[in-house]
Parts: structure tokens; C-alpha cells; sequence
């Protein structure tokens, strides 16, 4: 009894959150082979007479724990339970023992425990920075705020960042029950505790808040029980919203039978004519035949394939262009801007075009089908190829596009566009690079650049990338 | 009309909008700045919770109710006998700094009716997000409702201080948007989120670029006033998600307005259905469920009685039980009672311990509705397992 009692050590820190009195003290017991059950931690003053006093000097050979570790005590040392500094000391014990990923081992007893209590310290420092409320105080010629808060633990110390973060240009105070903090617009000034009553009474600016409150609820939705496990009652008496609550909830059933009531009643006005055409807003004006057939084009729903896409991609450049390229279908960047070839496949071309020497501002870019065909996989939409019912439908519009433009060349890029404009299934290494006379105009099949991006290496890439140039380059010859 | 009757009726007229998230925006304070206030730090914060158990993080008002559409659902649409007002720019500035400095809210959430048209609106609107920026320094959240097709330079401005913006697809299909507000078409909501989605890729891909909307775009269904089915909206939303990159899609079930019209039903949708969808959309974005997975039945609609893992569960019995101590992480998102998070944990766990029932029960699972469902290195449910009575079990851990 006597040996036992002559091994205890005690630990006294100089206040509540004393974090750095507790980590030299916790380094020094473990260094000493101290183990958990023979320490008395206290604040301020010695519990205990009969133990012997740590110094703080730290000892030689400091020994390293997971970061994790220590951040976890930086948060558990605001719990308001004495027992909290043994509790940490002993996941030291056990880490400088050797089990390194002690908090790894979430199911652990004491593992649990703490992780408890730095839940209950998260929770109560989310619920201060939440549920703290300043009032406006104008003294002098400067305008304070103070609040009043009952932390369930020491967390004033470590929340004070927040509020400064927060507040920085303003002078405030924080009072609680046994800590207070004072910020001048500079420093911070932390202070022995302080007594409800000395908050300045209500200001002005409560009875908006409270109107705010009752009006933003909607009493056909009564939910006491979510609301008070999310604010609990404890809470209450330093809200100045929540003096709302009873007659809030008092009145919810008939405010919401009256709104029923109303509803049944209410004469129905005739509404006025339309403001303007839905569907028709940031559609260019319609000054040419193109133009007016992108703009019918525009609401076009011949087939599904409108439901999911964002909008109708049409063709774009100079009605007068002698070349035309059409490719298959929008892709997820044309669909999104709402212009042919501008996405990766677009950039392809580009480059492809440049190589040729074509300029693409002289050339009516089209696509076989107007609607973006997608499969969704996850966040993403994947491009699905449009079957032969939906080309043969969107040739509609197609078809209008050639009568308009008259081009002397048509390229078909890829498969899908040589279906449309040919009206058969076309394999495109047979038949790319040479001329297909279609009435005045001649057509040819090549590539289409996304296919080269789903080669998988740079020699065929670049291969096919060529191959495609030349094509280019002949068909811009026949002009 | 004095400022605090405009606030009630402004109020009012805004709390059919869900969101009221302030999350997910860069990180920024007001240390070291003459004036100003305000910070967001990642995490929104709930300053308060309504009796109707919503979380008000933002004031949440309208810059005006009156409104020239004339949308079926809408408390402020212009048929309606709705007291109207308007606040002006300095006065929404003015209780947005007040309230702030008080700590009551983390930002501001502002909406508006349509006056005199679309642009004129909008530039209200990012009128007070501009004061509250370049005059006031203000640092908190700002989550504006653009108005779809406005002006591509407002939209520009809007990004450039709101720190969410949002469009409101209102209704799940096209038909349904057509018939219950004649002025709004799908296309042009889409056509403009698919615009902010372009701003915000750019924004981010791209150091030089002009900031835009760092906290995303999102969006609201209103679910029960037309006859769209679970499906149909399951199937809009993740259109909606990966078309549009939304962070979001907002489910509220119809709830009756004052002075509603003859189009629309007049008892409230269940508010079982909406969370319902809210728990089938979170399957959909973060447990690998398809939309073609979950159970519906040939309306279309999801089983309001059970949840959506649940009924997936019990129509996939073979597949049960899941021993935890061995199954892949997709598969311990499958089972009932296990979220993504709790299954992480059991994951980092079973590194170093066979998991038991205790274990489990340490981690503070919900057991009764976990046994029947998986094995422990104590604990196997028994081959054949009674349908009704495993739902019997598993319900009474439903929350409702």
C-alpha cells in the first residue's frame, strides 16, 4: 500500500486547457516508465500531498507518436471531465509500448472512448459557432458585440481563431461561465469566466431575426423532433429566435388548413398573354433561310433523343461555303456549348484543318444527327452511337442544311455521316479519299477525328492523322 | 411598408426553396482587412433549425414576389392574390451584414420574382451581391437564383460574387413543366446550366480565369404536383448531375400554398416520398446503385413503407448474408444499416481484428437491423430467413 502509494505521480497543469503542460508531462512520465494507473492529473494545485511533483524540465530521448494522436489530444483536452488528461496519457503509453496505429483500431475500448469525447467536442464547438448570437452594443462612438454562451466543455480557447477569422474588423467579447474572450480589432485578451446578466439587454435587430425565423417556416411541414435533436432545448434560453418556437408550432395545423381552405376557394384570375415564347430566349434572329432553319431546328423533338440532351446542336458557318464537313452527333462539350465540333474531336479537326491548309471559318461545320446520344456512367455521359432510324429522321434537317448551302464538296467524317448523306452503310477504309459525285456536288468519306483519339498509341495516331490530312487536302483540291 | 413587414411577406414567399447549404466554397476570412466581414471555412454552419427541422444557415429571402410568370405551383406567381413587396438593394445589404454580424447566418440566398423581364431582374439581383462585395467587403456565402438566359455578362458578374448559383429545374419532365408554368421551357433551364457548368470547368481548370461560382451550381424538383413518378425523376436527376456537374438536386415535396391554383392537387405530397428520393439519390451518387437497381413498381414509384436499400435488399435475399469481415467495400454498401462512412471504418478495423458482434455494437451500428443481414466472426443469421420478419425487424429502425 505504502509502495504503491509513494509511486503515484501527479501532474499539475495550470488551467483547464493546458495543452502543452499536459504533452512535456505525458513525454516525460512515458520516458520514466510510468504507467497510466500511477498518475493524478489536477489543474492549478496538487491533489494529491502524498505524490511526488513532475517538473516540467523535459527529459532527453523524446520519442514521436502518429500526428493523429496529437491532434486527437488537442481536442480531448477541452473535454470537461477530469478524467480526460489520464485518458490520453494512456493512448501514449500504449503508442510509445508499441502499437504505433493504435487509432486505427476504432473498435478498441478506449479507443472508443476517446474518440467519443472528441466527438462530443466537435459537436459542442460546432453548436457554439452555430448557436452563439452577439448583440450590438454601441457605447461611446464604437460599436461592440457581446455574446453570452454555455459551452458543454473548455472550448472557448481553441474557438476564439474562428470567431477572429470571422469578425476580424469587429471589437467583441465572448463571455461564458468559466472563460471569457475579448477581441479589440487586434489582439486577443482572454479572461476568467462571467455571469449571464452581464449582456446588454436585446437590440434592435433580434425582432427582424425572430420575424425571419417564423416566416421562413413552413407550418405544413411540422417536424418538432428533427428541429430539437439539431438544436436542443439547452440551447434555447440564449437564442433569441427561439422564444418563436412555441406559438410556431402552436398555430402550424391551422395556418395549414387555412392554406388548404384558401386554395379551394381562391377565384382564379385569367392570366395575362404570354411574356415571350418559351424556348425562344438567346435564339439568334432569324434573318436568312439558315437561320431561320436553325431556329425551328431549335425545338426540334422528331425524335427521343431531345428528352436528355441539353439543346439542338446545328450547323454552323457561311451560307455561302463551298465545303461542308459533317460529322456524326454532338458530344457532351457541343452539347453543353451548343455548337458543333468544339470538344476534343473539334480540336482534332482543328489541327487537321490547319494541316491542310483549310480555313474553318470558310467552311459549313455540320453533324449527321443534332441531338447529343449519351449512355450516363456516373458523373459522366458517354457517348452512344445514334442508330440508323435516328439518322434517317434528323436527315430532315440535314438535308435542308445541303439544300440551303449548296456546297460543291461534302466531307463525311466517320460512319453516321456517311449514312446520311449516302443512304447506305458505308465502310470507311474501303471507300475514303476518292470522290463520290452526288448531282452538282462531289462527296467523300474519311475518318472521323474522334476516332483518332481512341487509338491507342501516338504512331497509329499520327499515321491516321495524316492519312486524314491528305484526305482534307484532296477533297479542298476539288473546289 | 416598413422593413419588417416586407421581410415577413419576402420571407415568406422564399421558404419553398430547400437549399439552404453553405458548404464547399474556397476557404476565405476577413483577417487584415480595414473593413469588411466574414469568412467560409469549407463546412457550412446550421444557425438555427425551424420547426419544421430545416436548417437555416442563410438568410433565405426574395428581392421581390411580384412576378410576371405564371407558374401553377408558385405562391408569387402573378395570378395569385399574394400581398407583394419589394426590398431595395440597401436594405437586403443591411439586414445581410446585421444578421451576419450577429452571427445568425452564414450568408445570404437571394431569389427574386421576374419584374419586367429576365435581364432587368437579374441585374437587381447581382446588384446586391456587387454592394455586398465591393462595398461592404462582405466575405461570407452568397448563393444567387439566376433567372435562365439572362445575359451572359450578368451571368459573368454573378459568378464572379456568388459563391453558388442555381436554376430550378421545377418540374421532372418537359410536358409537365409546359403545362403548370406556360412562360418557362426545360430547354432554356438546361441550355443555361449547361452554360454555368462551362463557366465553372473553365474557372477551375484554368488559374487566370475569372472566378466563378467556386461552390458549384445545384438545383430543386418539386416533386407530387404533377404525375411524374419516382423514376422519371431519378432518371432527371442523374441526367442533371452529369450533364450539368450539379453539386445538388434538391427534392420538395408539393406542399399546399395559400391562395394556390385550380391546376394543382390540394393536399401536400407525402413528405415520405421526398425523403425517400433524397435517400435514393445519395445510393445513386455515393453507393454505386444505378438507377434501374432500385425497386419501383409499375407506376414507376419507389415503396414509401421501407427504404430504398432495404427493398433493394430484401428483392436480392441470395446475395445475404455479407460477412464483414471479408466482403469488398461495393458490398458492404449494399447492406442495410451500413453507410459509407460506417463501412469505411469497418474496413480500417477488420486490418486488425476479426469483427464481432461487440465490435460492431462498439461502433455504434445499428445491430438489430445489421443481423439479419451480415455474419460476424460470432454471428450468422441462418440460411433461411423469413422475408416478412426480417422487414418487420428492419422497419422499426426506420426513421420516419
Amino acid at each position: 500500500m505504502l509502495v504503491s502509494l509513494f509511486l503515484l505521480r501527479s501532474v499539475v497543469l495550470k488551467h483547464v486547457v493546458d495543452f502543452e503542460g499536459w504533452r512535456a508531462a505525458a513525454r516525460s512520465l512515458a520516458l520514466d516508465h510510468i504507467p497510466p494507473e500511477q498518475t493524478i492529473w489536477s489543474v492549478e494545485e496538487a491533489s494529491d500531498l502524498f505524490a511526488e511533483t513532475v517538473t516540467a524540465a523535459p527529459q532527453a530521448g523524446a520519442f514521436s507518436v502518429p500526428r493523429g494522436l496529437v491532434d486527437l489530444a488537442e481536442t480531448v483536452i477541452q473535454v470537461k471531465d477530469p478524467e480526460r488528461f489520464a485518458l490520453l496519457y494512456a493512448l501514449i503509453w500504449r503508442a510509445h509500448g508499441g502499437e504505433k496505429h493504435i487509432l486505427d483500431d476504432v473498435a478498441d475500448p478506449l479507443v472508443q472512448r476517446v474518440m467519443r469525447l472528441a466527438q462530443s467536442v466537435r459537436r459542442d464547438t460546432h453548436k457554439m459557432r452555430a448557436f452563439l448570437r452577439f448583440r450590438e452594443v454601441t457605447e461611446l462612438d464604437a460599436t461592440r458585440y457581446v455574446a453570452w454562451f454555455e459551452p458543454d466543455h473548455y472550448i472557448v480557447e481553441a474557438n476564439a481563431p474562428f470567431f477572429i477569422r470571422r469578425f476580424a474588423t469587429m471589437t467583441w467579447s465572448i463571455l461564458t461561465p468559466y472563460r471569457s474572450a475579448h477581441w479589440d480589432g487586434e489582439t486577443l485578451r482572454l479572461a476568467p469566466g462571467a455571469r449571464a446578466a452581464e449582456v446588454p439587454d436585446d437590440d434592435a435587430l433580434e425582432a427582424y431575426w425572430r420575424a425571419y425565423f417564423s416566416s421562413i417556416f413552413n407550418p405544413a411541414r411540422l417536424k418538432i423532433a428533427a428541429m430539437v435533436s439539431e438544436m436542443p432545448k439547452k440551447y434555447w434560453r440564449n437564442l433569441p429566435e427561439a422564444s418563436a418556437i412555441p406559438d410556431l408550432i402552436r398555430h402550424a395545423r391551422e395556418r395549414t388548413e387555412t392554406m388548404v381552405e384558401a386554395a379551394c376557394l381562391s377565384p382564379v384570375r385569367p392570366p395575362r398573354p404570354r411574356v415571350h415564347v418559351p424556348g425562344t430566349r438567346g435564339t439568334p434572329p432569324a434573318d436568312t433561310p439558315l437561320q431561320a432553319l436553325a431556329a425551328a431546328a431549335a425545338a426540334c423533338q422528331r425524335c427521343d433523343l431531345f428528352r436528355h440532351a441539353t439543346q439542338t446542336v446545328f450547323g454552323e458557318g457561311p451560307a455561302t461555303a463551298r465545303l461542308m464537313l459533317v460529322g456524326e452527333q454532338p458530344g457532351d462539350q457541343e452539347d453543353l456549348a451548343g455548337r458543333p465540333f468544339v470538344g476534343p474531336a473539334g480540336q482534332m479537326l482543328n489541327r487537321a484543318l490547319i494541316e491542310a491548309g483549310v480555313a474553318r471559318e470558310t467552311v459549313y461545320v455540320t453533324n449527321a444527327v443534332k441531338h447529343f446520344k449519351f449512355e450516363p456512367r456516373g458523373k459522366r455521359r458517354m457517348h452512344a452511337t445514334p442508330n440508323s432510324t435516328e439518322i434517317e429522321i434528323c436527315r430532315f434537317w440535314l438535308d435542308q442544311e445541303r439544300d440551303l448551302v449548296k456546297p460543291a464538296v461534302i466531307i463525311l467524317l466517320g460512319a453516321s455521316a456517311a449514312r446520311a448523306v449516302l443512304g447506305r452503310a458505308v465502310t470507311i477504309a474501303r471507300e475514303r479519299g476518292r470522290a463520290i459525285p452526288m448531282g452538282d456536288a462531289k462527296a467523300m468519306v474519311t475518318t472521323h477525328p474522334s476516332y483518332l483519339l481512341r487509338l491507342p498509341d501516338e504512331s497509329s495516331q499520327q499515321r491516321e492523322f495524316a492519312a486524314m490530312v491528305d484526305d482534307l487536302r484532296t477533297a479542298h483540291a476539288w473546289l | 411598408m416598413n422593413l419588417l413587414h416586407k421581410l415577413e411577406i419576402l420571407a415568406d414567399a422564399a421558404k419553398y426553396d430547400a437549399s439552404c447549404a453553405s458548404s464547399g466554397t474556397e476557404k476565405r476570412d476577413s483577417r487584415g482587412r480595414k473593413g469588411g466581414v466574414g469568412s467560409t471555412e469549407g463546412m457550412g454552419i446550421c444557425h438555427a433549425y425551424a420547426p419544421d427541422g430545416r436548417c437555416i444557415s442563410l438568410l433565405k429571402i426574395l428581392l421581390t414576389n411580384a412576378c410576371i410568370y405564371d407558374c401553377a405551383y408558385c405562391i408569387n406567381r402573378r395570378s395569385s392574390n399574394v400581398r407583394r413587396a419589394r426590398f431595395t438593394v440597401d436594405e437586403v445589404v443591411k439586414l445581410t451584414l446585421g444578421f451576419y454580424r450577429r452571427n445568425c447566418i452564414e450568408g445570404l440566398f437571394l431569389s427574386s420574382g421576374i419584374i419586367n423581364n429576365p435581364d432587368y431582374t437579374m441585374e437587381q439581383v447581382v446588384g446586391v451581391a456587387r454592394s455586398l462585395r465591393e462595398v461592404h467587403g462582405f466575405r461570407g456565402y452568397i448563393h444567387l437564383k439566376t433567372i435562365p438566359d439572362a445575359d451572359p455578362l450578368l451571368m459573368a458578374e454573378a459568378g464572379k460574387y456568388a459563391d453558388r448559383l442555381s436554376i430550378n429545374i421545377e418540374l421532372p419532365t418537359e410536358p409537365g413543366l409546359a403545362r403548370l408554368a406556360p412562360e418557362k421551357s426545360t430547354r432554356d433551364i438546361k441550355r443555361s446550366m449547361a452554360r454555368i457548368r462551362l463557366r465553372i470547368d473553365e474557372a477551375q481548370a484554368e488559374k487566370k480565369a475569372p472566378r466563378f461560382a467556386p461552390a458549384g451550381q445545384s438545383t430543386q424538383v418539386i416533386v407530387g404536383a404533377d404525375e411524374s413518378s419516382d423514376l422519371d425523376i431519378m432518371r432527371m436527376s442523374t441526367n442533371l448531375y452529369g450533364a450539368y456537374g450539379l453539386r445538388r438536386v434538391y427534392y420538395s415535396a408539393f406542399s399546399p400554398i395559400p391562395d394556390a391554383s385550380a391546376a394543382l392537387p390540394p393536399r401536400a405530397a407525402p413528405l415520405l416520398r421526398e425523403h425517400r428520393l433524397y435517400q435514393a439519390d445519395w445510393l445513386l451518387r455515393f453507393y454505386g446503385f444505378g438507377v434501374e437497381e432500385l425497386a419501383t413498381n409499375d407506376a414507376g414509384n419507389m415503396r414509401l413503407d421501407i427504404d430504398p436499400k432495404l427493398a433493394w435488399a430484401l428483392a436480392h435475399r441470395a446475395l445475404f448474408p455479407i460477412d464483414v469481415n471479408t466482403a469488398p467495400k461495393e458490398m458492404l454498401f449494399r447492406i442495410p444499416g451500413l453507410g459509407v462512412k460506417t463501412a469505411g471504418r469497418l474496413l480500417q478495423v477488420r486490418r486488425y481484428r476479426r469483427l464481432r458482434l461487440d465490435d460492431l455494437a462498439r461502433l455504434r451500428l445499428p445491430i438489430a437491423k445489421l443481423m439479419p443481414f451480415v455474419c460476424t466472426a460470432d454471428h450468422h443469421p441462418g440460411a433461411t430467413l423469413d422475408a416478412s420478419h426480417v422487414r418487420a425487424k428492419a422497419m422499426q429502425f426506420e426513421l420516419i
